[in-house]
Parts: C-alpha cells; sequence; structure tokens
C-alpha cells in the first residue's frame, strides 16, 4: 500500500530526469524527518566521542605540547613514527604483542570448540546445563577481579598453588611464578581460556542444534557411531563457523588487550610483557609524550584495520558473498 | 537440541559408543571442576579466618567459618565511596547507552528508512578504526569532562556491535504489516517504537542492558585514565589497589577494634573485596541467563 503511493509520487509527480541529488536528500529527510531525528541522538553522540579524536590524530605529526594546542603545535613529519621504528625495544615489543595473540589464539581457539561439541555429544542433560551455566560465569567476571582472583590462587604462601605444592609432598614454598618472567604468557593466555572458553561455546552451541535430526538418523540407520557422527555430521556443520571465527581472530593479531597485560605487569616481566598498547599508555600517556603515543597509537590501528579489511574480504570470498561482517 | 530426544529412543548397542559417552561425560564433568573450583576457592577463602587463610589451610571449604573479612572490607571508606560511585555508573551509563542503541537501531531496522546505509557506515567505521587512546584523552581533557561523573558514562557508551544485534532483533521479529496498520492510523514513529517495537522486544531490551550494565561495572579502565579524585572511583579501582598493588591502606579503617582484627587478615579481606565486587554481577545473572543464547546469535544473522 505504502510502497505504491510512493511508486506513484516518484514516477509521476516528479520528472526522474529533473531532480538534483540535493533535492532527493532533502525529500527524504522531509519524508522520514521523525526517524532522522531519531537517529540524530547516537550520530551525535558517535561524531563527537569517535570521529570527534580523528582530529587529533594529526598530532601525530607535529611537537604537541598543551600549551600550544592541537592546531598551534609545530609539524615534524614523520618523526614519532622513525623514532619508533628505530627504538632499541621496538622489535621487542612487536614480538611480544605477536607472541601473546598467536599463543591466545592457537590455544584458545580450539577449546570451545571441543567444548560445544561435548556439551553436544553428552546424553546426560543435567550435566549439559550445569557445565553450560557455570562455564558462562567467568566472563563476567571483570578484568581486576580476574587478576585478583590469579594472584590470590597463585600466591605461593597463602594461595590455592602452595596449598597444592604442599599436599603433594612439596617441602616448603614453591618459587612465585607470578613474578616470573617466563610464566608470564602461560598466566595471561590460560587464564584467559579459563574465562573465555564457556561464553565462546555459545555460537557453536547454536550451530551444532541447526543440525538436522535427519542427518543423525540416516547416519545411525548406516550404522554410523557417535563418534562417526561428530566427525561426519557435527563437524562438517560447524565448520563454516569455525573458518569464519578463526580468519575473524586472525583480523586481530596485533591487538592485545592492554587493561589486563597493564594489571599484570611488574618490574620483573616487563621483557615479556611490554605490548604495543602498554607502551602507548605508560609513555605516550604516562610521559605526557602525547605525539609520540599517537603516532604508535595510528601505526597499530592502520595495521588493525588494514589487517581487518583483507580478513572479511577472505571471508566474503569464501562464503560466496553470503557472509559480510562488515 | 531436537536432535537430542530423537537420538535417546535408539539404543546404545556398541561399546565405541559406550566409551564415547563415558569419555564425554567425564570430561564435562573435569571442565565443569576446572571452572567451578577457583571460584568456591575464592567464596570459601572469603569465609574463613585470617590465620587459616595465611597459612595456606582453605583448599576447599572455609576453615574457621567467620564473617570477619566481610567486616573488614566493610569498614573500609573507600570500599563504600567506591560501591556506590559503581551503582551509579552502572545506573547511568547502562540507561544513556541502551538510550543510545535504541534510538539508532529503531530507524535502522526500518527498510523503508532511506539513509540507512549512510548511518549504518557512519557506525561500522567506529568498529573498524579507532584514533587510540591519546587524542580521546586530548578531546575528554578539552571537553573538560575529565575528573567529573560524565567521564565515565560518557566515554565508554554505545556499541556499534549491540545496535547491529539490535537492529537484527526488530527486522526479524516485528512484522512489517504491523507498522503499515499503525501508520494508517496516524501513529507518529515515536509512538511506534513506544507502543509497538518496546513491548514485544524485552528479551533484547534485557540482554543489551545486561550487558552495558557489567560492561560499566566492570570499567576499570577508563576510570584510571579520566579520574584522579578519590570520591569519584567506582569499586574497581579501590578492588585494584588492595588487590593487585597488594597494597592496604590501614588509615581508611577508622575504627580501633577492627584495626586488631585487620592484622593477620588481608589476605581474607582480599577475597571478601573480591566476592563483594562480583556478587551484583551474579545477582542478576539468573534474571538474563535465558535470553543469553538469543542476544547473542541474532547479531549473527545476517540482516
Amino acid at each position: 500500500m505504502r510502497k505504491s503511493t510512493a511508486l506513484i509520487k516518484e514516477g509521476t509527480l516528479v520528472p526522474a530526469g529533473k531532480r538534483r541529488r540535493g533535492g532527493a536528500v532533502w525529500k527524504n529527510i522531509k519524508k522520514n524527518w521523525q526517524l532522522h531525528l531519531m537517529i540524530l541522538v547516537p550520530v551525535t553522540y558517535v561524531l563527537i566521542f569517535y570521529y570527534g579524536p580523528m582530529y587529533g590524530i594529526q598530532i601525530a605529526f607535529r611537537n604537541f605540547t598543551p600549551r600550544k594546542g592541537i592546531w598551534g603545535s609545530d609539524w615534524v613529519g614523520w618523526q614519532h613514527f622513525v623514532d619508533f621504528f628505530t627504538y632499541h625495544d621496538f622489535k621487542t615489543i612487536l614480538l611480544n604483542t605477536l607472541a601473546i595473540s598467536a599463543y591466545s589464539l592457537f590455544a584458545g581457539f580450539p577449546v570451545p570448540i571441543i567444548l560445544a561439541l561435548m556439551m553436544h555429544v553428552t546424553r546426560r542433560n543435567t550435566l549439559r546445563k550445569i557445565v553450560q551455566n557455570t562455564s558462562y560465569i567467568p566472563h563476567f567476571i571483570s578484568v581486576v577481579v580476574m587478576v585478583g582472583i590469579l594472584f590470590q590462587v597463585f600466591n605461593p604462601i597463602t594461595g590455592l598453588y602452595g596449598s597444592l605444592y604442599r599436599m603433594l609432598g612439596g617441602t616448603g614454598y614453591p618459587s612465585d611464578i607470578r613474578l616470573n618472567a617466563g610464566s608470564f604468557r602461560h598466566l595471561y593466555v590460560w587464564s584467559g581460556i579459563w574465562q573465555e572458553m564457556g561464553w565462546s561455546t555459545i555460537i557453536y552451541v547454536a550451530a551444532l542444534s541447526n543440525v538436522s535430526p535427519e542427518l543423525h538418523e540416516a547416519a545411525m540407520i548406516d550404522g554410523a557411531q557417535r563418534w562417526q557422527r561428530v566427525r561426519h555430521v557435527d563437524l562438517p556443520a560447524i565448520l563454516p563457523t569455525v573458518a569464519i571465527r578463526l580468519i575473524l581472530r586472525c583480523g586481530s593479531i596485533l591487538s592485545v588487550g592492554y587493561v589486563k597485560v597493564l594489571l599484570m605487569q611488574n618490574s620483573l616481566n616487563i621483557s615479556v610483557s611490554e605490548v604495543i598498547s602498554t607502551y602507548v599508555y605508560t609513555y605516550g600517556l604516562g610521559n605526557m609524550k602525547f605525539s609520540y603515543g599517537t603516532a604508535i597509537g595510528l601505526f597499530d590501528s592502520v595495521v588493525n584495520l588494514i589487517l581487518l579489511l583483507s580478513v572479511n574480504r577472505l571471508v566474503k570470498w569464501l562464503s560466496g558473498n553470503e557472509m559480510n561482517m562488515l | 537440541m531436537k536432535t537430542k530426544g530423537k537420538t535417546r529412543r535408539i539404543a546404545v548397542t556398541g561399546w565405541q559408543d559406550r566409551v564415547m559417552y563415558a569419555f564425554t561425560d567425564t570430561m564435562l564433568v573435569i571442565i565443569f571442576i576446572i571452572i567451578a573450583y577457583p571460584l568456591i576457592y575464592v567464596l570459601s577463602s572469603s569465609f574463613s579466618s585470617g590465620p587459616a587463610v595465611s597459612a595456606g589451610r582453605v583448599v576447599l571449604w572455609p576453615v574457621d567459618f567467620t564473617l570477619n573479612g566481610y567486616r573488614i572490607v566493610f569498614s573500609y571508606k573507600s570500599v563504600w565511596t567506591g560501591f556506590a560511585n559503581s551503582l551509579f555508573y552502572t545506573v547511568a551509563g547502562a540507561t544513556f547507552d541502551l538510550l543510545l542503541t535504541v534510538l539508532a537501531a529503531y530507524p535502522l531496522s526500518r527498510p523503508d528508512f532511506k539513509g540507512r546505509k549512510f548511518y549504518t557506515t557512519l557506525f561500522l567505521i567506529t568498529m573498524l578504526f579507532s584514533a587510540g587512546l591519546i587524542p580521546k584523552y586530548i578531546l575528554m581533557v578539552n571537553l573538560r569532562l575529565t575528573n567529573t561523573r560524565w567521564a565515565l558514562i560518557l566515554a565508554g557508551a554505545f556499541s556499534t556491535y549491540r545496535t547491529v544485534v539490535m537492529r537484527t532483533f526488530f527486522k526479524v521479529n516485528i512484522p512489517g504489516e504491523l507498522f503499515d496498520s499503525a501508520k494508517i492510523d496516524g501513529c507518529s514513529e515515536f509512538r511506534c517504537l513506544t507502543k509497538i517495537v518496546l513491548p514485544l522486544s524485552h528479551a533484547i531490551i534485557a540482554v543489551t542492558a545486561m550487558f552495558a550494565a557489567v560492561a560499566n561495572w566492570n570499567t576499570y579502565f577508563t576510570a584510571i585514565i579520566y579520574l584522579r579524585k578519590p570520591e569519584l572511583l567506582p569499586l574497581q579501582v579501590v578492588l585494584r589497589e588492595v588487590l593487585v598493588a597488594q597494597n592496604v591502606d590501614l588509615t581508611q579503617i577508622t575504627d580501633a577494634e577492627t584495626l586488631a582484627m585487620m592484622t593477620g587478615s588481608a589476605d581474607v579481606m582480599k577475597f571478601s573485596l573480591i566476592v563483594v565486587t562480583t556478587v551484583p554481577i551474579v545477582i542478576i545473572y539468573p534474571f538474563i541467563q535465558k535470553y543469553f543464547q538469543k542476544g547473542v546469535m541474532i547479531g549473527s544473522v545476517k540482516g
């Protein structure tokens, strides 16, 4: 009904050739002014708080001082980028970032898939419910609490770690692995897996519940065991989801969540725990080197943008344009 | 989950199947223990006595059950201000966030709304590219928002992801005919939203509000960047000072009796504070739990 009147209006009253683009936009705003007005609220917010900072990016190419302001500070060109790339710890910081990211990806990616498959296979509904609902809880714990629990549990004297060590026949106290540079990555990655493995199953569980029961029945009539059904029915069903999640994760390989790293950082593990984002925070913001920090942040954002866009293209291509994450 | 009912009727025959089921069930139990044990340990420790915790005697259940840990926590002045601040930031922040999300999601869900593409692109760009920490900080300083409560409410509001999820929900669940008939009856867009869309969307509103609330309650980094005044700090920052910095400020405790109890109880207090900080989330959890699957999954349906 509505559509046909619109067609008549556009088709007969205003000859299409004579309409200018600006006029069309104005007409649209007039027709849907209420919707435009509504969306104006979030748009204003986004323009100020997300696009606003983009204006400040230019200080990456200037020598920003608060007194002179963004516009008044002197241009220095690519100086800050050169400084960062030639900084003697540049390689370490980049490698640390990649190492933490890659470790999280390789260790953490398969866990929720396996967990989802197991929850799908088990015939004990109560067990499934209990595991499911318990495993979601850690996702809602804040980073500070998470690191707090981690430090308390691994306290060699008062923590669980120390108690278990003594229960299993150790004497005295074990060494403090919270301070140890060698254990930083393991603690970081595995606590992350502990926190997110349950929550990440949701998407796979949903994909698994969409598998048609007829497939399972047909497989059973053909004499397939449960394990064979997992391999030939369940696994292929979630494979597209798995592939897309994996590719998307690769797109954010250079972005390590810095809050948790910062909380776990200390002078003994700084050689493995300093990543790009923490460096921006400590040196850029902490030491008031605003321009330098902005330049590093910009480098980080641009690399992430390129990765994400290429990854999205890949997903689009693989799924035959079916799936577009953007 | 339809598969489950159908497979059960067919009896398991092969030993391979029995091994398979036994293995999965055992693994699930082990995973349950891995996830639940640290949580139980923290809870038990928070109810144990100071000496028992300091000596590492707590393994599963509380040892020498006592509420001393909580007594100390609640005699800590900054815990009270932190709790009140966090509550305020959570309610105000989640309300603001929800408002922005609804106002963006509803127009974007209307197929006849021209300009949808333009606005969607505008929002999506924020997901792909961010100006970075320092330009945002400079903006907040220039807007005179640092060291005000507004910093926490405004800095982290709005998520494109949640907006897309909500838009898809509206699109899938609200039939277009409803709008058409409402329009004929002379209903304005605002009334359409409040009288038709929102009453039909309890699930997505609940999930969005909860995610926004949890994000606000858990905010830590925004607070340490933008806030300096101790009276504005949320609970997470107080917690961090006590926990990670391994630093208990004795001047915070006013009562002499508690101060005496405090000796030897620093560790219990940490556990109790962890519990106090996490309890508000755990309380709302069962109410929203049933919506999880729906709320998370809908966004991945292409709209």
